[in-house]
Formats: C-alpha cells, sequence, structure tokens
C-alpha cells in the first residue's frame, strides 16, 4: 500500500451479538482498541471473554455485528487472512513437526511483495513472494531467541514442559509479525511461579515489539498487573473499562468491585452530596450527583478500613473481631460491625473476641448507583383489581388516584425488592424460580431469582438462600405500584 | 536375595499372588497355538517332501516361473485393494468426522453394521449383485468383493483419529495463515497418519492371505497365493512348498507392518533447522 494509513484505533467491535443455541452469550457489545495497547478482557468463566477473542481471530461468527481491524471490515473474512495471529489456551502446537517447523509454519505460507512491479493489462501488479529458506531461518532464530529458546529448535514438541511449550507458541505466532496478538488463557496451565514469570516476560515483549495484545483471562491479578486497559464482562455485557487502577479504585458497579479484588458491598442511603449513610451511621464521602435518600451500593476495599481499640474515639463503628489469618505481609480479619461482617486487612492483628472501632476514609468510600432499584413488569388490568403480568393474574388495587384502571389498560407492574417473599416449598409461591444469585450488603441479602416465566426477581431478605435452589416466589400486593403505559398516538 | 535370617518372611512371600499370574493360561495357550505352529511351519519349509532331508529347494519352488507370478500377483491385487479402501475410507471418515455430522454416532455405525453379518452370507449376496450388475467373475468382482469386505476395517481407526484430533489444530493453521486445502495437507494428514497406518495394516494384511473371496468371487486369473496353500496342503504330500509358502507370506506381511509401523510412529527428533 502506497499510503499507510494509521488508524488509532485498530480494532473496532460493532454492536456484536452472539447466539448459541438460544443462549445470548455476548450482547450487542461494542468496544474499540487503541493501537499498541495490552487490553485485558476479564471476566468469570461464562462471560463471553473467549467468544469475543474467537470472533475477532475469525473461529467463530457473530450473530450479529461487525467486527473492523484497521478499518477495514473483516466480519466475513476467514480466520487466514486476517492480520492477527493466536497463543492457544492449551498451545496447540504441531506435534507432527518439531520447534523450529511449528515456528516457521506461518512463514512458509506467508507471501509478501518481491519489489518487483509487472504491468498487467494496464494495471501495475505488484509480484508476490514467499520467504526464501534463509529468511525463515533467520526470522524463526530470532522469535526463538524472543521466548528464550535459542537452541531449542531441533526439540520435539512432546519433550517440552508446558513453560517451554507456551513459549513456542508466542514465538509461532508473533513470528508471522501480526497487528493484534490474540492471547487465550495462555498462562492457565503453568504453576504459579512459571506464570508470574511469563507474566513479565510477556509484559517485556509487548513493550519491545509495539504490537497490540488482547489478553483473555479470569485471573483479576493477571488482568491488573499486565493490562494498559482492563475490560471487564459479565454476562456478554461489558461491565467497566478501564485502566487497572481506575477499574480497582472505581469500581462501575457492585459486579466489577466484588470481581476484582476482595471487597466489601454494602447498601446505604446517600443523603447528600458528600455525604452517605450505612449500618446506622452517617460518613464523609467523595461522591456527589445523587438524588437525595437514593438507594445506593457502597464499596469498601479491606485495606481501606482501619482499626483502632474501643473508646479511643477514632472510629466511626464499633465491632468485634470475629477472625484472624495471617496471609504473609498482612493480616486477614473478619470484623462484625453494625450486623456486616467486614473483610479487613491490616498490617497489625487485633485478637479475635477483641472488640475494637472502625474508620473509614471519604476516599475509601466507593459509592455506585444500584443497578436496579425496583422489579418491572409489564401487565394488562384484567378487570376489576385484577392484573395479569408474568403468566398470572394477581389481586392488585388497580385504583390510581381514585380512578379505577379500564380493563385491558396496559399498565407498567412496579414491585419493590421487600415486596418480594420467597418460600422454602415452590407450591407456597405463586411463581416458581431457582436463585441465581446471591449477594450479602451489610444489613440483608439480595437475591436474584430467575422465575419459570423467564423474568428475573431482585428480592431484599434477611434469610440466606443458596444458589440453584428452588423456591416459591409470593408478591406482597400492598407493596405493589402500577404505572400506565402511555399509547402511542397515530397523530 | 534376602538373608536367611529372612527366610520365614521370603516364604511368606513366595505365596504371595501375582497379578502376572493370571498371564500363565494364555503363555500357555500362546506357546501351543502360536508359538509351535510357527516352529513347525519353519521345520516344514526345509524339509524335502519326499525324502523328508534338509533342503533349501521348497523356497526355490516358491520363487519359480508360475509361482513368483503368483506371488506379485497376489502383492499386486493386495495394494490395489488397499488403495481403492484407502481411497473411499478417507474422504468417507474425514465427513463422518466433520462438525455436523460427528454427533451421529450412527452414521459412522451404519459403515461398521455389515461386519456383523456372516462373512460367507455377505459374499454370497454379493456374488448375486454383481452377477445382476452383469459384473461376473474375475478381478473386478474379487477386488470388489474385497473392498467392500474390508473397507471397515479401514474407516474404523482413520475415524477414530480424526474426531479425537483436537479441534485447535485445524484452528491454529487457520490462524496462521493456510487456507482450508493447506491445513489439510499440512496438519490433519499427517496428524491422521497413525490411523491410515492401521487402517492399512488391518486391511492389507488379509486381503494379502485372503482366500474365499477369491475362490467365490474369481476365477483362474485371481488365484491368490492363499488358494495355494490351501491346494498344497489339501493335496497331502507337498506340505514343505506350502510350508515355505507360508513362511514368505509371514515374512511379507511382517514387512509391511514394520513399514507401516514406521509412517505411523511420529517422528522422532527431526533433524532440525531449515534443512
Amino acid at each position: 500500500m502506497k499510503e499507510q494509513k494509521t488508524f488509532d484505533r485498530i480494532i473496532e467491535v460493532k454492536n456484536i451479538t452472539k447466539i448459541f443455541d438460544d443462549t445470548t452469550v455476548i450482547d450487542d457489545l461494542n468496544l474499540s482498541i487503541k493501537r499498541g495497547q495490552f487490553v485485558t478482557l476479564l471476566g468469570p468463566s461464562g462471560c463471553g471473554k473467549t467468544t469475543l477473542l474467537r470472533m475477532i481471530a475469525g473461529f467463530t461468527a457473530p450473530t450479529s455485528g461487525k467486527i473492523f481491524i484497521e478499518g477495514q471490515d473483516v466480519t466475513e473474512m476467514p480466520p487466514y487472512k486476517r492480520p492477527v495471529n493466536t497463543v492457544f489456551q492449551k498451545y496447540a502446537l504441531f506435534p507432527h513437526l518439531n520447534v523450529f517447523k511449528n515456528v516457521a509454519f506461518g512463514l512458509k505460507l506467508k507471501k509478501i511483495p518481491s519489489g518487483e512491479k509487472k504491468a498487467k493489462g494496464g494495471t501495475e501488479k505488484e509480484i508476490m513472494r514467499k520467504f526464501t529458506k534463509a529468511e525463515i531461518e533467520e526470522k524463526v532464530n530470532r522469535a526463538l531467541k524472543l521466548v528464550g529458546l535459542d537452541d531449542y529448535g531441533y526439540r520435539d514438541i512432546n519433550s517440552l514442559s508446558g513453560g517451554q511449550q507456551q513459549r513456542v507458541a508466542i514465538a509461532r505466532a508473533l513470528v508471522c509479525e501480526p497487528k493484534v496478538l490474540l492471547l487465550d488463557e495462555p498462562l492457565g496451565a503453568l504453576d504459579l511461579k512459571m506464570r508470574k514469570e511469563m507474566q513479565i516476560e510477556l509484559m517485556k515483549m509487548h513493550r519491545e515489539l509495539g504490537i497490540t495484545f488482547i489478553y483473555v483471562t479470569h485471573d483479576q491479578e493477571e488482568a491488573l498487573t499486565m493490562s494498559d486497559v482492563v475490560v471487564v464482562l459479565n454476562d456478554g455485557l461489558i461491565q467497566q473499562i478501564g485502566t487497572p487502577k481506575q477499574v480497582y479504585d472505581e469500581p462501575a458497579n457492585a459486579f466489577v468491585a466484588d470481581f476484582i479484588g476482595e471487597s466489601n458491598v454494602l447498601s446505604g442511603t446517600m443523603l447528600k452530596d458528600f455525604s452517605v449513610s450505612f449500618l446506622g451511621a452517617q460518613f464523609v464521602c467523595e461522591d456527589k450527583g445523587f438524588a437525595k435518600n437514593e438507594k445506593v451500593d457502597i464499596v469498601i476495599r479491606p485495606e481501606d478500613i482501619y482499626i483502632y481499640p474501643l473508646d479511643t474515639g477514632k472510629g466511626q463503628l464499633a465491632g468485634k473481631v470475629l477472625g484472624s489469618v495471617f496471609k504473609g505481609t498482612y493480616y486477614e480479619m473478619e470484623i462484625d460491625a453494625g450486623g456486616y461482617e467486614f473483610t479487613v486487612q491490616s498490617t497489625t492483628e487485633a485478637t479475635p473476641g477483641a472488640m475494637v472501632e472502625l474508620r473509614i476514609e471519604p476516599n475509601g468510600i466507593h459509592i455506585m448507583k444500584k443497578l436496579r432499584t425496583v422489579n418491572q413488569f409489564i401487565g394488562t388490568v384484567s378487570g376489576e383489581n385484577r392484573v395479569d403480568f408474568c403468566d398470572g393474574s394477581f389481586d392488585i388495587n388497580t385504583e390510581i388516584g381514585g380512578v379505577a384502571l379500564e380493563k385491558g389498560t396496559k399498565v407498567k407492574v412496579f414491585v419493590p425488592f421487600d415486596g418480594v417473599e420467597l418460600t422454602d416449598d415452590e407450591e407456597d409461591g405463586e411463581i416458581g424460580g431457582n436463585v441465581t444469585h446471591s449477594l450479602y450488603k451489610g444489613t440483608y441479602y439480595q437475591v436474584q431469582v430467575y422465575s419459570d416465566t423467564d423474568e428475573d426477581f431482585y428480592i431484599d431478605t434477611t434469610d440466606e438462600w443458596d444458589l440453584n435452589d428452588r423456591v416459591g416466589i409470593k408478591l406482597d400486593k400492598n407493596k405493589i405500584r402500577l404505572e400506565v403505559i402511555e399509547e402511542e398516538s397515530d397523530a | 536375595m534376602p538373608e536367611s535370617s529372612e527366610t520365614k518372611k521370603t516364604l511368606k512371600k513366595k505365596i504371595v499372588f501375582k497379578p502376572s499370574y493370571f498371564s500363565f493360561p494364555y503363555m500357555l495357550l500362546c506357546a501351543i497355538f502360536v508359538v509351535l505352529p510357527l516352529v513347525l511351519v519353519f521345520v516344514y519349509a526345509f524339509i524335502d517332501d519326499k525324502t523328508g532331508q534338509f533342503t533349501f529347494s521348497n523356497f526355490a519352488e516358491v520363487f519359480t516361473g508360475a509361482n513368483l507370478r503368483l506371488l506379485l500377483r497376489t502383492i499386486g491385487i493386495a495394494l490395489l485393494t488397499t488403495a481403492i479402501c484407502l481411497l473411499i475410507a478417507y474422504p468417507t471418515a474425514l465427513i463422518l468426522a466433520s462438525s455436523p455430522f460427528n454427533k451421529f454416532v450412527i452414521l459412522a455405525l451404519l459403515f461398521i453394521i455389515p461386519m456383523w453379518m456372516n462373512f460367507v452370507l455377505r459374499v454370497i449376496a454379493l456374488k448375486e449383485l454383481l452377477t445382476l450388475m452383469g459384473i461376473g467373475n474375475g478381478l473386478l468382482a474379487s477386488v470388489i468383493g474385497m473392498v467392500y469386505d474390508f473397507l471397515p476395517f479401514m474407516l474404523l481407526p482413520i475415524y477414530t483419529v480424526l474426531t479425537d484430533m483436537d479441534k485447535s489444530y485445524g484452528e491454529a493453521a487457520s490462524d496462521l495463515g493456510a487456507n482450508g486445502f493447506k491445513t489439510f495437507i499440512k496438519v490433519t494428514l499427517p496428524l491422521s497418519a497413525k490411523g491410515i497406518a492401521s487402517g492399512i495394516t488391518m486391511v492389507f494384511m488379509p486381503v494379502f492371505s485372503a482366500y474365499a473371496i477369491t475362490d467365490m468371487l474369481g476365477n483362474n486369473n485371481t488365484t491368490l497365493i492363499g488358494k495355494i496353500i490351501n491346494e498344497l496342503f489339501i493335496n497331502g504330500s507337498t506340505w514343505g512348498v506350502g510350508s515355505a509358502f507360508s513362511f514368505v507370506l509371514l515374512l511379507l506381511v511382517f514387512g509391511t507392518m514394520v513399514l507401516s509401523n514406521l509412517v505411523g510412529r511420529e517422528k522422532p527428533k527431526a533433524k532440525g533447522g531449515a534443512k
């Protein structure tokens, strides 16, 4: 190409959705990746991170949406034409070839402009040629040297250790000089010490080569150590994009806070700007812009809680030490304060059983909007004081402002989190469902139930429920609120 | 050896039943029905049928005129049958192992089920079918018969290797710039060499000593060594030549086994470098 355009965004993923057998793995995802960055896709297993990587590599086609590499639409392009190379989770080194031939595999297939031009039908066409043997040998040896396997060319793949195989896999991908290197949990099979070494080496390679790296991992520590940018994924959605520091210090929501690092997640109320209340005490914080008395999620990192002896007056909460574990460089303690079990990390130990005061500085309190504050469903008024929703018919006061709603009126049904009751016996409830998530929020559990009617219910409860439990859902009719959906007029 | 002071202990130990004892019945069977006959064949091959003296003439007879031609023909037909089996079985296995079909094991089973049918019955049925199609007894009918009969033995090992192959090898090749054809040539084919090798062994060896099929579907031009050996022994007075024939056959089969094993084994320590 004569004019080598430099695209600042080397990869752009636009409105990508991937559905496997009715399961949405990636849900309308948008992402752009800057040239030269080390980007990590981080999330729990099943969050869609590997699927996303495979779509960029071309092994999996998206159900809808487009993928661009350097501005070129590659959505329909087969993997062997894409300017990216992959380091596979289980290396996928060819067992019938030795180390040298594995690394040379891509080079032997590659064609480069020969520099000569041929006039053909009026247009000048560049003659392509293959690499010469000498060129291949030089490049392969350079790649092997880069990964520290200079003299291993003749070796059989199966005679190498896991770490060495990993290096060959990296060399094999890098030797093709890809524009983007994709790494799918490449260190997953290595032991801890080896992992740490490879992390440092990968970072070094990234700095030296200047190639964009996209790295998939479920290990949050790995992600925070290595990346320029961390993309946190869950349920096929991007939860947060940011530098490791941003993602750790300012998690965008309770999921990110819970997944990255250890944290205490509580529920609280925003009293006014810079002031929040939780566990019955009032705290100064650094956040503003919330509605008065808005319910919020509060995240406090274990290392941001300071412990003082009781009655020193330095703390804001009184608590009792339940247990303490020495973790090498710090103590991790469980401290019960105001009904919440805090995880606290400190270099000084408080003896279990002791009463202490806890202090949390304003910059240690991270406040997040609640993802949801109320269960919302769409329903229809089916009679006097009767509303149909969630495949059921319920007795609900249908008077709004003293006027009864007409039959057939479409309404939004709001069920507050504390307006739902869970029953042990499925038969006792009005709707059956499975517990899919449970998060302790300080004074209660927020439980998520996936109902048989394909709806998610959020419930605040003081009881603890086990995951995947079958439960019945009972609605408190007095707490349900209705809102008429304005029909769109044809005007 | 243990010291005398521990005799009590060792005595106890000697009574302990070892798992290897389980192999004794088989070893006995093996000695009577495998080793002994082989030795007998070997001995008879060097004994003159008439005089009972030691001789090399039996082997001389094997490698002269008509007999040598017969040997070469047998090798030729065996190679042809094996090649046709491979050409049919590999693409079939490839299709059966590919993603849209590999969920249906039943499809692969369809190719295997004929093996459960009685062998003679199958050949008779095929003979009728071929006659119906206007193909009389002869070379073509014999080869068709043997291909039909031995195809599952070629298909099964190749199919197994292909279904067991990690999909990521193909993906890695594609990722490194190989299109579908090159991925097949450079990765899939060499990685399935083991299956091909055992398929070849499983077809070539029995075809080589086949007797019944060519007897039922062939004519004078398709006589194979198997038939000759049969005749030599039934004849009663030519055991020596028959043994020599059997011995040569044994060596040839052994040779093919060694050869296919060499192909199937992953290359040990290739030369290295770009040479």
